[in-house]
């Protein structure tokens, strides 16, 4: 049984290891879903598993939550799926992000240095002015 | 060779049968090239793999009452992993994640230009009809 055990669960490793690459790559929003639906699915072989090696029946309820409660996450994602743009839905690298960051503040400068010249902080809003 | 030993090497091989899914979902969803592909691998751990999974557990434990646990377990999903992959399946569709160069069949789209096409000549011939109307209502 000991290596059934481990066969199984090397498999189970391997099989949740490859559907989070997916979650990782994307690339939108419902197919990150899906590889999410297949790393809960694993989870439930996972705890099977584990139940029948060790023989144990208390972990079994958890069985029955996830499988009732586990379609919940693919439904609410699915409402909200809009049309992505190309490239959208990938994960950002650090450079991009700190870029894109540089941007946002160059354009917040630009801003207020534009709206109030002289005096930095400017009056209290809703001042009344002469 | 003991009744034990016979019924740990069933639950045995469908404790492997059902990790295999598990592995071949994941492989499946790296792998594959669009949304409906992926969908469609992603469910052999959700039905088949669980069940195989719970049918092994159940040899394996060997005591009445919690059989009847895992039956709803198998059950449950049975019931609620369908509605996941409508609602997923139908997003995908709105938002053209669906590519019709790599499908065999697409009745959906076929239907839906149908209709189009229908709902657009209906419209064509009440603009004539009313135009005609028109016309008779000048000369008169």
């Amino acid at each position: 049984m000991t290596a059934v055990v481990l066969v199984c669960a090397a498999l189970i490793a391997a099989g949740g290891v490859l559907a989070l690459v997916r979650v990782e790559k994307g690339p939108s929003m419902l197919d990150r879903t899906v590889a999410l639906d297949v790393v809960t699915s694993i989870l439930v072989a996972a705890v099977a598993l584990e139940a029948a090696w060790s023989r144990r029946i208390d972990t079994i309820p958890i069985l029955v939550v996830l499988a009732l409660v586990g379609f919940i996450s693919s439904v609410t994602i699915a409402r909200f799926a809009a049309v992505e743009p190309e490239g959208e839905g990938r994960v950002l690298t650090r450079e991009e992000i700190a870029a894109l960051e540089a941007e946002r503040m160059d354009t917040e400068q630009a801003d207020r240095q534009a709206s109030d010249d002289e005096h930095h902080g400017g009056g209290a809003s809703g001042e009344v002015k002469e | 060779m003991t009744w034990d030993l016979v019924l740990d090497v069933i639950a045995g091989v469908c404790l492997l049968g059902g990790s295999f899914l598990a592995f071949a979902a994941g492989l499946g969803v790296v792998r594959f090239p669009d949304l409906l592909a992926r969908m469609h691998t992603a469910t052999k751990p959700q039905v088949l793999g669980l069940m195989l999974m719970m049918l092994g557990l159940g040899i394996r434990l060997r005591t009445g009452e919690i059989i009847w646990m895992l039956v709803l377990v198998a059950v449950f999903q049975l019931l609620t992993s369908p509605v996941a992959a409508h609602m997923v399946s139908r997003a995908g569709y709105r938002t053209g994640k669906v590519r019709r160069d790599v499908l065999e069949v697409d009745e959906l789209t076929d239907d839906l230009e149908a209709a189009r096409a229908e709902i657009v000549a209906e419209a064509m011939d009440e603009e004539v009809a009313a135009e005609r109307e028109a016309g008779e209502g000048r000369k008169g």
